[in-house]
């Protein structure tokens, strides 16, 4: 069994593409050989800057012969048609078996697909997956066509078994494989020859290359974690940073250096994020302190200096690019303490946040409102929380955020305490954006809640006013993201109040400006308009929005009064909504859509939130939730499941009586009718569930209504078993039904559960 | 050559071995182009010529113009006008990673000591139509160049592709000289008669060009020259290919390239004064964009951007 090894090797691969593409390479090998009849027993990728390697143990030497029948013509068929089938077969008329069939004698050929060796098959796959390899980002190089992520300049692709190694026959736009293989770029003494994967690693070490990217990460974090230690300091943990790191070095060497006391001062998380996104430096933090006194590099060489020139070459660095942060932070510094936070985002006047929802500021100066209107809602200070909304954004215009856009909010706070303002203030400001993804903690603090909230619906109504929504995978503004964060808000702090309330008048708002930018001479218009149709421009507009109606223009008296009459002669003033209602609506649509995904992560099914969807309130989320959770908990017992049975079997046969006798059967049935035992129970456990699901429902306490409408389950099946409903008495017959018709209204006020599925 | 192995003792020195190792090498050492630009790949010898098929080996330094970066001459590392050193060469040698190793250590930079290393960084020139993969290479952690294989240029595919290498050459000198302030390089031999430093020849013109890019700059008139680029640019290519007076085919592809140049630094010089928003912004982008890739298109209908008689009337 012959074992394949291939390295690509090749001009620097971005460290981010490297494990990704080693598992690529694997995959497309090793699914190419499969294909082929080539069945192996293990494989492993592994990248290092320059290369890719793959190493396929366990390999069949050739793919197994297959033998293939194929059916014939029957014997007495014209020549012509055995001459198609021998083509076709590729076979000679002596080759060909007679059998004997049901419908004749027909003539049997037997194609024999003889195996092919191993290399032919290794030398095909691996041309596929080189020309075929899907890197993010390719390039062509020099005069070639190939395309590979950096120049590709050499393929090893070596089969070796007991009676040694062979290399496979290849050559890929002039590159041909060898088994030549290439070690550090400054280290190593030359290139050298491998006879397969054990070899090519201990060559490879030998020549100052790790191969195994996990090896690389785990001699740097070991390390670092020593060097560290050894002076009573922690390195702060960043797996992304390793990786990052291991796929940079193929011969790590970590050194740590000091930075320079004039830096200590600077907030932990501008040195952190300073040394990280420039220069991929670890930060070594003094667990008494807190503070980042030293980093680590990772270089990739062992000098004769022991590294001390590599060192100072980059603690040099960082001091330059820390004098920057230090310039930034003081100059933030000063105008926060002379000139307050709010005047450190003037500027922000001057900065677009979409060119039709206006500036920065303006967004700010709604979000401050908003805030204020949220604040006795979540339970904060109306005041506090205006002014948090004031001064969350204005680190947007500091230095440090521009330079550094990722320190947004964190430097906000800093600066908020600078500026003398409360710690409620600062943890907003730096809060406020929260959560950002599914797993990011969420604010709890009142001020913080209130902000967030405010930035959220903001962004949500306002891109709504303007309609640009997300479609399929394309959500540039991160829409969905907003309104998952204000869901987990919501649900997290126990907020109650009715969302459309909060929502209309903001895009009422926003729908006003966009009216006011048309001119005069069509805002003229619109008004006659209004005025013909007797109606207010805030109906006409939502009438519009509604019914995605133009209204045009017309110059003739008549043919406009013709044309007005066309278009709103049927329209039914009285059902047009409230300004920005429409709208709305859609925004909450796609709220509860957000909703059913978060919910299903909770095991809640889509058709439970759908059946409480349809319930008043739908627009307070925490109610709403509340609901679908105790809908879902009381299908989940076994009352539950069958009431549901129960219920559907009443709506069915109601559905089915009103429809052919076109009525409604909702008078209440009375029990003096009632005949059996078994419709006697039915009207006391009726009388019971209503008794204890009205007070239940008035304090909103669904657990206890829906286990109370589950415990009719008794009743009503034991009615469906004992009474006949449809009776040949026609009153006996309307009394059931209207029975039945109290189930149905018993049950729908707790939740729709004609919407239930299954 | 002892000597090129001994630390370069001053920022001119740095330059003459580089110009002496690229001609070694076997590239043509041009000089800057004339024209004010915002880096060495405007020059013509780099953006037009890495289009067409016709091979191509150049090397020069190219006074470079970035009016936000002004400093007044304070900030250690950052000015307004400063050099790069700029190789191209087409199609992209096999060896070029380690040509542009060689050249390091024409410099004085030890690789055996030094940790180099190459590190992503895709680059990418919206005002050019321009995109190509490479590296920032590093010394140290210290970004010392730029590496890019050219995949597109005014928006044309580079067949073959060109290497382009662009040495940031303040920075990397004060490297290698071990400088903390720019202006305090030695810009000739501190031996010579006249020891002249960078402060000593630059620091009042950064000064000067740093109120001038932020307050004085006159806006109305750049608005203006900036049209009028544009139109001049647009108008030079209109004419015909056939030049009446000569009977001879001359499409004026460097001239109009001049006022793309032209173009770009005006709206250089307007984002500093602060009277461009970030919609315009992108407008304008699109606007010397849209120029520059009038001048690709223009240029491989010339000889040196590969046309032959022959080839067109197929």
């Amino acid at each position: 069994m012959p074992d394949l090894l291939i390295e690509l090797f090749s001009e620097e691969i971005p460290a981010r593409m490297q494990k990704r593409a080693s598992e690529d390479l694997k995959s497309l090998v090793t699914n190419g050989l499969v294909e082929a009849g080539l069945t192996y027993a293990s494989a492993g990728a592994f990248a290092t800057p320059r290369r890719l390697a793959l190493s396929v143990e366990g390999l069949l030497a050739a793919s197994p012969t297959t033998v293939e029948e194929r059916k014939g013509p029957r014997v007495d068929a014209p020549e012509k048609a055995l001459d198609g089938f021998l083509r076709g077969a590729g076979v000679t008329k002596d080759d060909l078996e007679i059998r004997d069939e049901k419908k004749g004698q027909v003539y049997v050929a037997k194609i024999t697909k003889p195996g092919r060796p191993a290399a032919e098959i290794v030398a095909e796959v691996l041309e596929n997956a080189i020309r075929t390899f899907p890197w993010p980002k390719a390039m062509r190089w020099g005069n070639g066509n190939l395309k590979w992520v950096r120049p590709l300049h050499s393929i090893v692709c070596l089969l070796s078994s007991e009676e040694g190694a062979e290399v496979v026959p290849l050559e890929i736009d002039g590159i041909t494989a060898g088994n030549t293989v290439w070690g550090h770029r400054f280290m190593s003494k030359g290139a050298f020859k491998v006879s397969g994967f054990d070899d090519y690693v201990t060559k490879l070490k030998q020549n100052f290359v790790v191969l195994d990217p996990n090896e690389r990460a785990d001699h740097i974090w070991h390390d670092a974690t020593t060097q560290a230690f050894a002076q009573g300091l922690d390195v702060v943990d960043d797996k992304g940073l390793l990786a990052e790191v291991a796929g940079l070095v193929e011969w790590p060497v970590v050194l740590m250096g000091n930075i320079d006391d004039a830096f200590l001062g600077l907030p932990p998380e501008v040195l952190q994020t300073s040394m990280k996104e420039h220069q991929k430096f670890f930060s070594v933090r003094n667990p008494k302190t807190g503070r980042i006194e030293k980093f680590v590099t990772v270089a990739n060489r062992e000098t004769a200096d022991n590294g001390v020139t590599i060192l100072a070459g980059n603690q040099k660095v960082l001091s330059a690019r820390l004098s920057d942060a230090k310039f930034f932070w003081e100059n933030d510094v000063r105008t926060v303490e002379r000139e307050g936070l709010e005047a450190m985002g003037a500027p922000l006047v001057n900065v677009t946040f979409h060119n039709k929802l206006g500036s920065q500021s303006e967004r700010i100066a709604r979000i401050a409102a908003l805030a204020r209107e949220i604040a006795p809602i979540v339970g904060a200070d109306a005041d506090e929380a205006e002014l948090a909304a004031k001064v969350a954004k204005a680190d947007l215009s500091s230095e440090m955020v521009y330079e550094f856009p990722e320190l947004q909010g964190i430097m906000g706070r800093y600066y908020a305490k600078k500026a003398g303002l409360s710690d409620a203030i600062a943890d907003a400001c730096r809060d406020h954006y929260s959560p950002l993804g599914p797993s990011d903690d969420v604010p709890t603090a009142p001020v913080s809640v209130a902000v967030a909230l405010a930035d959220k619906l903001d962004t949500l109504t306002g891109f709504w006013a303007i309609d640009e929504k997300p479609t399929g995978s394309k959500d540039p503004f991160a829409l969905r993201r907003a309104a998952l964060g204000v869901i987990r808000l919501v649900l997290v702090n126990d907020v109650r109040s009715p969302l459309m309330r909060i929502v209309m008048p903001l895009i009422a708002e926003f729908e006003r400006l966009e009216h006011d930018k048309i001119s005069h001479e069509e805002r003229d218009y619109e008004e006659q308009v209004a005025n013909y149709c007797g109606v207010t421009i805030e109906q006409l507009t939502e009438y519009r929005i509604q019914s995605g109606k133009v209204i045009t223009a017309e110059s003739d008296s008549e043919k406009w009064e013709a044309a007005m009459d066309r278009i709103f002669g049927g329209v039914d003033w009285s059902q047009i909504g409230l300004p920005g209602e429409t709208t709305s609506r859609d925004l909450l649509a796609f709220f509860h859509d957000r909703l059913k995904v978060f919910l299903k992560d909770e095991g809640i099914r889509h058709d439970v939130i759908d059946a409480c969807l349809a319930m008043p309130g739908n627009d307070d989320i925490t109610l709403l939730v509340k609901r679908a959770r105790a809908l879902s908990e009381t299908l989940a017992t076994e009352d539950g499941k069958n009431l549901i049975q129960g219920f559907k079997r009443a709506n069915n046969i109601l559905t089915q009586a009103e429809e052919k006798d076109g009525v409604e059967y909702s008078f209440g049935p009375d029990i003096k009718f009632a005949e059996s035992d078994a419709e006697k129970a039915l009207f006391a456990a009726l009388d019971t569930a209503e008794a204890a699901i009205k007070p239940a429902m008035e304090i909103e306490d669904f657990a206890a209504a829906m286990s109370a409408m589950a415990a009719m389950r008794p009743a009503v099946d034991g009615f469906f078993e004992a009474v006949q409903v449809n009776a040949d008495n026609d009153i006996l017959r309307r009394n059931r039904l209207n029975l039945l018709g109290r189930i149905r209204d018993i049950c729908l006020k707790v939740a729709d559960l004609t919407k239930l599925e299954g | 050559m002892s000597e090129m192995t001994e630390k370069p003792r001053s920022f001119q020195e740095i330059i003459l071995r580089l110009q002496a190792y690229w001609a070694a090498k076997g590239c043509a050492i041009l000089q800057p182009y004339d024209m004010e630009v915002g880096a060495g790949t405007f020059h013509p010898a780099t953006t037009l010529r890495s289009l067409g098929t016709t091979p191509w080996a150049a090397a020069y330094v190219q006074p470079s113009r970035r009016p936000t970066d002004g400093r007044y001459g304070e900030n250690p590392n950052r000015l307004q006008h400063y050099y790069q050193y700029q190789v191209l060469i087409k199609p992209s040698p096999p060896d070029l990673q380690d040509l542009y190793l060689g050249s390091l250590k024409a410099i004085g930079i030890d690789t055996d000591l030094h940790d180099i290393r190459f590190v992503e960084d895709d680059w990418e020139s919206p005002t050019l139509g321009a995109w190509g993969l490479g590296w920032e290479v590093w010394c140290d952690g210290m970004e010392v160049s730029q590496f890019t294989y050219f995949q597109q240029v005014g928006g044309h595919d580079c067949r073959p592709v060109s290497g382009e290498l662009t040495y940031g050459l303040e920075r990397l000198a004060m490297y290698v000289l071990g400088i903390d302030h720019v202006m305090d390089m030695p810009f000739n031999d501190p031996q010579s008669p006249i020891p002249l430093t960078y402060g000593d020849i630059f620091k009042q013109t950064e000064e000067e060009y740093s109120r001038h890019n932020f307050d004085a700059a006159n806006t109305a008139m750049l608005l203006k020259h900036f049209e009028e680029a544009e139109a001049e640019c647009h108008a030079l290519l209109a004419h015909d290919a056939l030049d009446p007076k000569t009977g001879k085919r001359i499409i004026m592809v460097h001239p109009a390239y001049d006022q793309c140049i032209k173009a770009s630094h005006l709206f250089n010089l307007l984002d500093a004064r602060g009277v461009i928003s970030v919609t315009e912004r992108q407008a304008y982008i699109g606007r010397v964009r849209t120029l520059a890739k009038a001048c690709a298109d223009a240029f491989v209908q010339t000889t040196a951007g590969g046309y032959t008689a022959e080839a067109a009337a197929q």
